[in-house]
């Protein structure tokens, strides 16, 4: 059995009458130590994938097992244990705690962890280290900027070395230049161990990924199986036509 | 970093919200504190006058005869007859069950006597209980010894007597030791002795005409006491002294009913103050919440966020309340005690005390409202999907 195997996932919601069927049917299984890119047009049922791959959306019906694990057959209170022990998430827009500062930010997934304040703050500080922001601990999220805060998320995800990690278009709102720096984390991480799974539009970060997945219409179309060059990435792609060129952010406030 | 912290951080991010759950709660809690503390003090008020009051229970012969007195009134030419109480009796006081609480008991003779040709009532008392039983006498002069007279002012001014005359009573020399001032009671009429001189000069040895006890009167069971003194004492006659302020302690009693109506009002609309901003409070924070819940928090340590949240900003309503609570009866107190201006010493001698259990109590009913109030957000917050928090944004 593979490290995250999932069967026949199949999601769907119900909206008055009409019911929508965002995941079909998907099946499919990722080794440990795999950075897997998940790509697909808008609506193609990526993003419900990456939910219940994270425990974060029950299928309609389906089966997850990670190491070994039934995921959903553990109660809610458990899926947050599991969570906590074996998911790291990175979201597209950041999602960081605007009163909190970055250490604080990071410091949060340790917040229901029995380890001292010191240990924390130092745990904390080198995950922001990791992630080139070691000497911003201090600052608000809106006094850096976008690159930065994505850089916060990944740190914060992190910081309780988890083995899988799941990014959801991590690079959605970041120029080139930043992406470059995002992605380049992202392979170290996988270098070091971790499991990536992330759903991205962006062709260039996939090419980051080991392996594609390509699912559209709620299905998993495509396995590509470990990219062998740039150029084979580049003719799936260009057959999938899921090419989106990234948004540039401005920061809120001061840039650094 | 731990579930504290972000209640704290998250309550300095939101002051107005915080700010707005205190000001629900601190109303609420320094209403009841303020007019419990109110009830509380014209309670004591009112006691301190019933101690001023001095002898609250009256011990007096039995008799058949009707009164020939009204409104103070003494029918003219009736000469009344007396019986009177043996003076060793009384001392049975001293053994009935609550005994503990007569705190003075004063036997007194009454008699006339002549004085310089006119008819005198001749008081004979023991003056060391007489000062608790009667602690608006304020004496010009000294209580007297053993030969000496205590004169009440009108009996001076009619006698022509003054401090260091000496007279003659029935035969008997006595020297004015001092005068009363007016008191506007019967006293300002009467020749005040030592009860063994008077019992000489009356001819009336180890015989008293009446007793007054004074007992200690916050919560003392006055009925109870009247009926044990009653059986210890059968010959005599017992009343209770306390028509006038039993009329007070039953307005003190309807007020405070009405104290806690209003009280529970107040509550229950800052409770429901709360309510609605904590449930605002939530929903306005359901991004974050998802995020808690993603990183793996559980719902029970979402709730513990927002009822620590809770919890801290009730207590300080708890602590601001009582203070505002007491703050604001020292201010109403004054208005509430009668008398005009004596209200204001009124409220004054009685004093508002800072009481540690009340204080305990404020904040104890703080935070129980508190919590109370935010289980429902809380719980709410707890059961939003994670995942349906993360889209809202």
């Amino acid at each position: 059995m593979s490290y995250i195997q999932a069967e026949g996932l199949k999601k769907q919601y119900n909206t008055g009458d009409a019911a929508v069927l965002a995941v079909r049917d998907m099946s499919l299984s990722i080794e440990q130590g795999e950075f897997v890119a998940v790509m697909g047009e808008s609506g193609s049922g990526k993003s419900t994938l990456l939910a219940m791959l994270g425990a974060l959306n029950t299928p309609t019906s389906g089966r997850l097992t990670v190491d070994g694990i039934d995921v959903y057959d553990l109660g809610q209170e458990q899926r947050a244990d599991f969570r906590r022990e074996f998911l790291g998430f990175v979201f597209q827009s950041f999602h960081l705690i605007p009163y909190l500062t970055l250490a604080e930010n990071v410091m949060l997934p340790l917040a229901t962890v029995k380890a001292s304040r010191s240990r924390k703050r130092s745990m904390a500080e080198e995950s922001l280290s990791r992630v080139g922001l070691g000497g911003k601990a201090g600052r608000l999220p809106n006094q850096i900027s976008g690159g930065e805060q994505e850089r916060v998320a990944i740190a914060r995800a992190v910081v309780n070395d988890p083995p899988i990690l799941l990014a959801d278009e991590p690079t959605g709102n970041l120029d080139t230049k930043t992406t470059g720096e995002v992605m380049a984390l992202l392979g170290n991480l996988n270098r070091e161990g971790m499991t990536i799974v992330m759903v991205t539009h962006n062709p260039a970060c996939a090419r980051d990924a080991r392996r594609l997945l390509r699912v559209s219409d709620g299905l998993v179309v495509d396995e590509a199986g470990v990219l062998k060059d740039v150029s084979d990435l580049g003719l799936r792609i260009a057959e999938q036509g899921a090419g989106v060129a990234p948004r540039s952010r401005e920061p809120k406030g001061e840039r650094t | 970093m731990t579930l504290r912290d972000i209640a704290f951080l998250n309550l300095r991010r939101r002051k107005a919200k915080a700010a707005f759950v205190l000001a629900g709660l601190l109303v609420g809690v320094s209403t009841v504190v303020g007019l419990l503390t109110l009830t509380g003090a014209m309670t004591e008020d009112v006691n301190h006058k019933l101690e001023q009051y001095g002898a609250n229970i009256l011990v007096v012969p039995r008799t058949e005869s009707l009164s020939l007195t009204y409104g103070g009134l003494a029918l003219g030419g009736v000469s009344f007859e007396m019986e009177e109480i043996r003076e060793k009796d009384l001392e049975k006081i001293r053994t009935i069950r609550n005994a503990g609480n007569v705190a003075a008991l004063g036997p007194m003779l009454l008699g006339a006597v002549a004085v310089s040709g006119r008819k005198v009532l001749m008081a004979g008392v023991e003056f060391q209980p007489a000062r608790m039983l009667k602690p608006w006498w304020k004496v010009r002069g000294e209580l007297p010894p053993e030969n000496g007279a205590l004169l009440g002012s009108e009996a001076a001014r009619k006698l022509g007597l003054g401090i260091g005359d000496r007279f003659q009573a029935d035969g008997w020399d006595f020297r004015v030791t001092g005068v009363l001032e007016p008191t506007g009671s019967q006293d300002d009429e009467i020749l005040f002795t030592h009860l063994g001189t008077a019992q000489t000069v009356l001819e009336k040895e180890g015989r008293v005409s009446m007793a007054e006890v004074a007992a200690l009167c916050k919560d003392c069971p006055l009925e109870d006491m009247v009926s044990q003194i009653s059986e210890a004492l059968p010959g005599a006659n017992v009343m209770a002294i306390q028509q006038v302020v039993k009329g007070r302690i039953e307005a003190i009693a309807h007020f405070r009913k009405f104290s806690l109506g209003v009280s529970a009002a107040v509550v229950l609309v800052g409770a429901l103050v709360v309510l609605v901003t904590m449930m605002g409070s939530v929903r306005e924070r359901t991004s974050e919440i998802g995020i808690f819940r993603a990183i793996g928090f559980r719902k029970s340590h979402v709730i513990r966020i927002v009822l620590l949240e809770a919890g801290i900003v009730s207590a300080l309503a708890g602590v601001l309340g009582y203070l505002a609570g007491v703050g604001g009866t020292k201010l109403l107190l004054p208005f509430f005690a009668p008398g005009g201006t004596d209200a204001h010493h009124a409220a004054h001698a009685v004093g508002i005390p800072l009481d540690p259990a009340l204080a305990a109590g404020a904040v104890v009913l703080s935070v129980l409202l508190g919590l109370a109030a935010s289980a429902y957000p809380a719980l709410l917050a707890a059961r939003m999907d994670p995942n349906e928090a993360l889209r809202a944004l």
